[in-house]
């Protein structure tokens, strides 16, 4: 069943589901990336929640108009509407008063929520408002969901995407400097403004298919996991593009294919689970890697400082350090070295003497910064330096047959 | 009315056309948080090709001096002329090399990509990064002493190499006009000989080189013009007849004993 929905064969709704899910993903994730490196994730927060006045007040207009309250289009731009009115609260609040801004996001937040939560109340009592299920747009349902609706979240999203890969650089260099991006010419503010702008563009988008709730983890969660794969601000970008379109598609082939199962939270589930997937596997930054890191150094310094105890004939105390030493053959447990021990003692005293020398040399600086104390100095000197430092040394201790 | 009477007559004994070839001329600029002026009125005429020291005690206003000259942060007042021509308009000549510790270096960027940043105006939105530019930024980082560390993670980087990638992003700006904001903050030997001698090397090219300095030790061997501010202007000038002894005291007050000024070995102005 599930293997039927990934390949798109369960029929035409949950086609475009899977399809519309999958761009609103990438876009969403990219789109993050940039809120994320600007450390202002909880702007969408505020974003996202501001567009319920809006949805509810569109309906309204809508019906006394004489149309169908539910068109996507119309709810959509009165939800814009309401969300840019909250922006600028927050902004104008941070801006004008000494509040800061986590403080009017939340202020701003619950007021337009809760003054949505109001219109929607009203919009139930009213004659044509009983079947309008304005409320899937809290959490998503894309149940009913048309051709038309699914144009409009692909051009959409498609639009906001293109918008964002022509603001890269600008958008990076504010997140990354904004002091120096206003001395080069860039006003920090604006990029800033136009960041807002396209994060509101995909809560629109989103509200369909994820609802206004959820957005918010399909804008963070994916830039938040493809930090753990990479040290470069343009792959981060695009990995949570990738991690956000995969948890789209697999998350709405998911619910397609179990019944009665919602769609936008199992897409952000299924993007949780990615997240869970990098924290602790990643290979740099994950958290397993990190402790095998962590176990791996801790053994190379026990080992290193008992091989340094041994060449000045001092007595290892830690026990730790002794057990680590015979695993490695070194030395017998009560801490008298073996043959190898003792040679890999003599290298070792002779490599910190080299290393000293090496600090003492404007030349070798970038070699210098390297040491920390375990590193073979094989690995960052050639033959011919490492002989210059060994003339320098002099002593026994040097003298090659 | 001419130029030159123009200048005179607000109170400033300074010639039109040096004014106008000024790579800096700052009037009047007043910039304040809150209801205290950080820098109150004031008047600089930076020479064309110096090499020129801001100093003054901690909160005298230097950085704030230097970033509202560049209209990193909005003044209350005043203007600000780059080459004789409004600032806005000539940002390309300027380049600004900032406090180091303004940055979260946890940032995903390799040291590269920090300099590549300074092809920003070169590059725009659209064009595409070439080998051309990579090379670019190659040679400037060459020029610091860091061109082994291009692919590194900025994170890895010591205090004193750190300054030296700002610097290199400066130099991929090809600008005439350098801005630093305590470039010898906090580094090594290293850093400090390599960055002066960068510095130097931008004199020799006839560029101009202004930046926020706390070591007076240093001024008479690094510099050829100070700047003395706090919040207003003490002095400004050729080292040789404006970093003495009373123009210190005058900035300083007590904040400076009279055993260091002696230990600067200056004349008596």
């Amino acid at each position: 069943m599930l293997f039927e929905a990934l390949a798109l064969q369960l029929g035409y709704n949950a086609t475009l589901v899977a399809i519309g899910s999958a761009l609103l993903g990438i876009s969403a994730g990219v789109t993050g990336t940039f809120l994320f490196l600007r450390k202002r994730a909880l702007v969408s927060d505020a974003i996202s929640h501001a567009t319920l006045p809006g949805v509810g007040l569109a309906f309204i207009v809508m019906v006394l108009l004489g149309g169908d309250g539910r068109n996507l289009a119309g709810l959509m731009a009165g939800s814009a509407l309401s969300a840019w009115i909250g922006l600028i609260c927050v902004q104008s609040l941070t801006r004008r008063t000494r509040l800061s801004e986590d403080a009017a996001i939340g202020a701003i937040l619950s007021v337009f929520f809760g003054f949505g939560v109001v219109l929607l109340t009203i919009i139930q009592s009213m004659s044509s408002g009983r079947q309008a299920g304005l409320d899937g747009l809290l959490l998503g349902s894309t149940a009913g969901m048309l051709m038309q609706d699914a144009m409009i979240i692909a051009g959409g999203g498609a639009i906001t995407l293109a918008l964002v890969l022509l603001l890269r650089r600008a958008m990076t260099l504010v997140a990354f400097d904004p002091q120096y991006a206003r001395s080069i010419g860039i006003d920090p503010d604006r990029v800033d403004m136009l960041t807002m702008l396209l994060v509101l563009s995909v809560t629109v988008v989103g509200l369909k298919i994820v609802g206004l709730i959820l957005i918010v983890a399909l804008l963070i969660i994916p830039p938040v996991t493809a930090r753990f794969w990479t040290e470069r601000s343009e792959k981060v970008a695009t990995y949570a593009g990738v991690v956000g379109g995969v948890s789209g598609y697999v998350g709405a082939a998911i619910s397609a294919s179990t019944p009665d199962m919602p769609t936008g939270p199992i897409i952000v589930l299924t993007c949780f689970a990615l997240f869970l997937v990098s924290l602790f596997l990643a290979p740099e930054r994950g958290v397993l890697a990190a402790y095998l890191r962590h176990r791996r150094f801790q053994e190379k310094v026990h080992i290193r400082q008992g091989l340094l105890s041994l060449a000045q004939q001092q007595p290892v105390y830690e026990p730790l350090t002794i057990r680590l030493l015979a695993r490695e053959g070194l030395a017998r447990l009560d801490g008298v070295p073996t043959e190898a021990g003792r040679a890999r003692a003599a290298k070792a005293l002779l490599d910190e003497h080299r290393w000293q020398i090496v600090h003492g040399m404007a030349d070798f600086e970038a070699i210098s910064s390297l040491y920390d104390g375990l590193r073979d100095i094989e690995s960052v000197l050639t033959a011919d330096q490492l002989a210059e430092i060994d003339a320098l040394i002099g002593g026994p201790a040097e003298v090659t047959p | 009315m001419t130029q030159l009477e123009l200048a005179t007559d607000r109170g400033h004994i300074v010639a039109a056309e040096t004014l106008a070839a000024s790579p800096l001329a700052i009037r009047g600029l007043t910039v304040s948080y809150g209801e205290k002026p950080a820098v109150f009125s004031i008047d600089a005429t930076v020479q064309d090709g110096s090499m020129t020291a801001i100093i003054g005690p901690n909160g005298a206003g230097k950085s704030t001096l230097l970033k509202a000259a560049l209209g990193v942060i909005k003044p209350l007042s005043g203007t600000v002329s780059v080459y004789g021509a409004p600032l806005e308009g000539q940002r390309a000549r300027i380049a600004y090399v900032p406090q180091r510790a303004s940055i979260d270096w946890d940032f995903p960027a390799r040291v590269i990509d920090v300099v590549l940043m300074g092809l920003y105006r070169e590059l725009g939105l659209l064009r595409r990064l070439t080998g051309g530019h990579r090379q670019k930024a190659l040679e400037c980082l060459q020029r610091v002493g860091m061109a082994d560390f291009a692919e590194r993670q900025i994170g890895q980087l010591s205090g004193g190499q750190q300054q030296r990638v700002f610097l290199a992003r400066a130099l991929a700006q090809d600008a005439d006009l350098y801005l630093l904001d305590e470039p010898f903050a906090g580094v090594d030997a290293a850093t400090e000989k390599a960055i002066i001698d960068v510095l130097k090397a931008l004199k020799a090219q006839g560029k101009t080189v202004v930046a926020v300095h706390h070591d007076l030790a240093t001024i008479t061997e690094y510099f050829d013009h100070v700047f003395l501010i706090n919040v207003r202007k003490v002095a400004e000038g050729p080292v040789a007849t404006t970093f003495t002894a009373e123009n210190l005291q005058k900035a300083y007050g007590g904040r400076l004993a009279t055993a260091q000024i002696e230990e600067l070995e200056l004349g008596a102005g």
